[in-house]
C-alpha cells in the first residue's frame, strides 16, 4: 500500500465516517485514494470552515472530527479551528500535506512549519518522514485526541510519503509510556469530600464541559438530586444540567444570572466538575465564593489550583469520579434552609429583557425555543448572539449547545452547525449568528447548498459589531469606534448561493418565519432585523466581583 | 526563587521546542538547561532550573511539563535529596606575575588549567553553585576574560 492509502485505511479502522476539506498540490496522493474510498468527503470553501465543521461535529456525536487540507495556506488556514478546538477541549484530528521530505526547509512553494505553528495550539502534533510510522502514528494521534483531556492533534505527511510503498500493519496494542490519564479518582479524596459535603449547609455544584465530554450527565443529576445541592454551568457546561430542573440555576459568570451568581457568592461549599475557573466565570478572584470551600474534579491536574484555591482537589474522569462519590456519601446535608434562600434568589433577580414592538434578540431565540421544543441543536458565533443564545434557550441534554467557549472565535457557528447537523442528521440544528460573525465564513453557503447539508440560521441584524458596541457604549462613551458594520441582502445573498432567505422586520412575523425556515428542506437564512442597541444583561464589568453586577432594567 | 527540575522526554525531534514553547508561552522563566541522551538513546535527561516566585507558579510547571506528551517524568529537587553540579570554561590574565597566585587559588576547588597560551589561561572547574559562585568571585581579580557555563545537572 503507498502512504495516502494507508491512512484511509486508517481513519476506517478509527470509524471516522466524515472528512472535512480542500484539495491542494501537496494532498494530491491523498486526495486521489479520497476519490474511491468509502468516507463521506464534505469539500468545504475555506479551510477554515473545514477545521471548525470537523471541531461542531465532533461536539455533537463526541467522536473526534476530521479535517484535511494542503500544506502552507491550507494548513496555517487551518489554525483559528484548531486552536479553537483546543480552548474547549474538542477530540478532533487535523490532516495536513507537507512539501517533500527533501525539499522541508529550504523555503519550498507552499510550504510552512505547520508543526511549529500548531504545536502551542494542539495537545500534540506528529510530522511524519517515514510511511512506515504512519499508521502508528494515525491510531496514536485518534488515542491521544480521544483520551483524558480531549483536544486537537495534527499529523503532517509530506507528499512523498505519500506515495511511499510500505506494508500496512495495523498496530493493535498501542502503548504510549508517556501518556496515561488519570480516570480514577483517589479513593482517599472522594472520601474526603463526601464527608465535606456531608457537613456542608450551602453546597452548591459549579459545572463546566468536562462533564459532557465524559459523558457524566446522569450520573451529575443523581448527585444533585441526591445531595439537593443547587447547579450551575459554565458556557461550555450548558447542557450538562437540564436548564428546567428545579435544581437549575443556569450559567454563572459575565452574563450569567444573577442569582447563580450571588448564590455562588453566599454558597459554603462548591463542588467544581470539569470546569477550570476561567476569568469569565470568577470575576475579581478575591472576591469570588469568598467563604466556600472548594471541591474541584478535573481530569486536567494542571486545572485544578490555576487560577482559584482548592480545599480538595480530585484527579480523573468526572463520571467516574462523581459514582465513586455517590457511592461514598453515608450521609447527606440538609439543604432545606438554602435552596429556600436560592428561590428567594431566583425571585429577586429573574433573567428578563423589556420586550416591546421592535424585535428583541431574546424574544427570536425565545420563540426559537418554542418552534424546536427545546431540542434542536444550537450553534452560534460569538459576542452578543452568544450570550443571548446561551441564557435565553433552555438546553435539557449535553451536546445540544455548541460554541467557541475559549478562544471565541467568530465565524465558527455556521461551519460548526455543518459538521453537528452530518453528525447528528435527525437534529434540528439552528446557527444563532450576529451580522458580524455570519459574514466571517459565509463562503460555507455553497458547501452547504452542494451537499444538502440543511441548517438554519437566525442572524440577529443589528448592524453592529454588538458586543464590542455595547463595551463601547458602557466603557467607552459610546465613541463607536468602527463597530457600525454594514451588511449585505442577506436573502439575496442566500438565494444567490440556492439557499432560501427570509426578511423579518416585524414582531409578528418572527414565529411565522422560524415555522417556514423549519419546513424548508434547504439551508435557511432567516435575517432578522432586531433592536440595534439592545444588550446583553446582567453583565459583570471586567475585573469587578460578579455578585457586582450591572442590570439593564434595574 | 530557583527550583531544579529534571525532565525525562522522548528523544524526538521538537520535543526542545515543546518545552522552551511551554515556557515562553505561560510566562515561565528558565535560568539554565542541559540536555543529553541517557544510556537509553530513545530518552532524553533535562536538567533546568526555572525561576518561579512561589510553590503555585512552581506546581503549574511541573503539571504543565507532564501535560506534554513527549514527557515523561518530571522530578522537582527542591525538597528533595540530590546532588548537582555545573562545569564552567573560563579564560583568564595569566601572565607571569600572577601564576603562582592564580594556581594557588585554583587549588581550592576543583578547577585547573586545561591550556594556556602567551598571557591567557583556560580554567576548568566542576562545582556546585556555591563553590562556582565563589571561585568565579576570586577569578574576578586576575580578571576573566570570557566564561562558558554548561548549566546545573543534578541527579538524585
Amino acid at each position: 500500500m503507498i502512504g495516502a492509502e494507508i491512512l484511509i485505511e486508517c481513519l476506517k479502522r478509527e470509524g471516522v465516517q466524515v472528512i472535512f476539506g480542500y484539495p491542494g498540490g501537496q494532498v494530491l496522493p491523498l486526495f486521489d485514494k479520497i476519490y474511491d474510498a468509502d468516507i463521506r468527503f464534505i469539500l468545504v470553501r475555506h479551510e477554515q470552515g473545514a477545521a471548525h465543521a470537523a471541531d461542531g461535529y465532533a461536539r455533537a456525536t463526541g467522536k473526534p472530527g476530521v479535517c484535511v487540507a494542503t500544506s502552507g495556506p491550507g494548513a496555517t488556514n487551518l489554525v483559528t479551528g484548531i486552536a479553537t478546538a483546543y480552548m474547549d477541549s474538542i477530540p478532533m484530528v487535523a490532516i495536513t500535506g507537507q512539501v517533500k521530505t527533501f525539499l522541508i526547509g529550504n523555503d519550498a512553494f507552499q510550504e510552512a512549519d505547520v508543526t511549529g505553528i500548531t504545536r502551542p495550539i494542539t495537545k500534540h502534533n506528529f510530522l511524519v518522514k517515514d510511511v512506515k510510522d504512519l499508521a502508528r502514528v494515525v491510531r496514536e494521534a485518534f488515542y491521544i485526541a480521544s483520551t483524558g483531556r480531549p483536544g486537537p492533534v495534527l499529523i503532517d505527511i509530506p507528499s512523498d510519503v505519500q506515495m511511499q510503498d510500505s506494508e500496512f500493519i495495523w498496530p493493535e496494542k498501542l502503548e504510549i509510556r508517556s501518556y496515561k490519564p488519570t480516570y480514577f479518582g483517589h479513593p482517599g479524596q472522594i472520601k474526603k469530600a463526601a464527608k465535606l459535603i456531608a457537613g456542608a449547609e450551602k453546597p452548591l455544584i459549579y459545572c463546566g464541559g468536562g462533564i459532557i465530554s465524559s459523558g457524566a450527565t446522569f450520573i451529575l443529576r443523581a448527585l444533585a438530586e441526591k445531595i439537593q445541592a443547587p447547579v450551575t454551568w459554565t458556557l461550555m457546561g450548558i447542557g450538562a444540567f437540564p436548564a428546567t430542573h428545579k435544581l437549575s440555576l443556569g450559567m454563572l459568570g459575565m452574563h450569567g444570572t444573577a442569582y447563580a451568581n450571588h448564590a455562588i457568592t453566599a454558597s459554603d461549599l462548591i463542588i467544581a466538575v470539569g470546569a477550570r475557573f476561567d476569568d469569565r466565570v470568577t470575576g475579581r478572584l478575591d472576591a469570588f465564593a469568598p467563604s466556600a470551600k472548594v471541591i474541584h474534579i478535573d481530569i486536567d491536574p494542571s486545572s485544578i489550583g490555576k487560577n482559584f484555591r482548592v480545599d480538595i482537589p480530585i484527579v480523573g474522569d468526572a463520571k467516574n469520579i462523581l459514582g465513586e462519590l455517590l457511592e461514598q456519601l453515608k450521609e447527606i446535608p440538609d439543604t432545606t434552609e438554602w435552596l429556600k434562600e436560592v428561590e428567594a434568589l431566583k425571585k429577586k433577580y429573574p433573567l428578563r429583557y423589556k420586550d416591546g414592538d421592535k424585535i428583541k434578540p431574546q424574544y427570536v431565540i425565545e420563540q426559537i425555543d418554542e418552534a424546536t421544543k427545546g431540542e434542536a441543536i444550537i450553534t452560534t458565533e460569538v459576542g452578543q448572539n452568544q450570550m443571548w443564545a446561551a441564557q435565553w434557550y433552555r438546553y435539557t441534554s449535553p451536546r445540544t449547545f455548541i460554541s467557541s467557549g475559549g478562544l471565541g472565535t467568530m465565524g465558527f457557528g455556521f461551519p460548526a452547525a455543518m459538521g453537528a447537523k452530518l453528525g447528528c442528521p435527525e437534529k434540528i440544528v439552528f446557527d444563532i449568528a450576529g451580522d458580524g460573525s455570519i459574514q466571517m465564513n459565509i463562503q460555507e453557503l455553497a458547501t452547504c447548498v452542494c451537499n444538502k447539508i440543511n441548517v438554519k440560521v437566525a442572524i440577529l441584524n443589528n448592524g453592529y459589531l454588538g458586543m464590542v458596541r455595547q463595551w463601547q457604549e458602557l466603557f467607552y462613551k459610546k465613541r463607536y469606534s468602527h463597530t457600525c458594520i454594514a451588511g449585505p441582502d442577506f436573502v439575496k445573498l442566500a438565494e444567490s448561493f440556492g439557499a432560501v432567505g427570509i426578511r423579518v422586520t416585524k414582531k409578528e412575523e418572527v414565529r411565522p418565519a422560524i415555522e417556514k425556515a423549519l419546513s424548508i428542506d434547504n439551508t435557511v437564512f432567516i435575517d432578522f432585523h432586531i433592536e440595534p442597541e439592545e444588550n446583553v444583561y446582567p453583565m459583570v464589568p471586567a475585573g469587578e466581583a460578579i455578585n457586582r453586577m450591572i442590570e439593564g432594567l434595574a | 526563587m530557583r527550583h531544579t527540575i529534571s525532565v525525562l522526554v522522548e528523544n524526538k525531534p521538537g520535543v526542545l521546542a515543546r518545552i522552551s514553547g511551554l515556557f515562553s508561552a505561560r510566562g515561565y522563566n528558565i535560568a539554565s538547561l542541559a540536555v543529553s541522551e541517557t544510556l537509553e538513546p530513545e530518552i532524553s535527561y533535562m536538567t533546568m532550573v526555572v525561576e518561579a516566585e512561589d510553590e503555585k507558579v512552581l506546581e503549574q510547571i511541573k503539571k504543565q511539563l507532564n501535560k506534554l506528551i513527549d514527557v515523561i517524568t518530571v522530578t522537582d529537587f527542591t525538597k528533595k535529596e540530590h546532588v548537582d553540579r555545573e562545569l564552567i570554561l573560563a579564560k583568564v590574565n595569566y601572565s607571569a606575575k600572577e601564576k603562582v597566585k592564580l594556581e594557588g587559588a585554583l587549588n581550592k576547588y576543583v578547577a585547573k588549567i586545561i591550556q594556556h597560551k602567551g598571557d591567557i589561561a583556560i580554567i576548568e572547574a566542576v562545582g556546585e553553585q556555591s563553590q562556582i559562585k565563589e571561585l568565579l568571585e576570586r577569578l574576578q581579580q586576575f580578571g576573566i576574560k570570557e566564561l562558558v557555563r554548561t548549566g546545573r545537572i543534578a541527579i538524585a
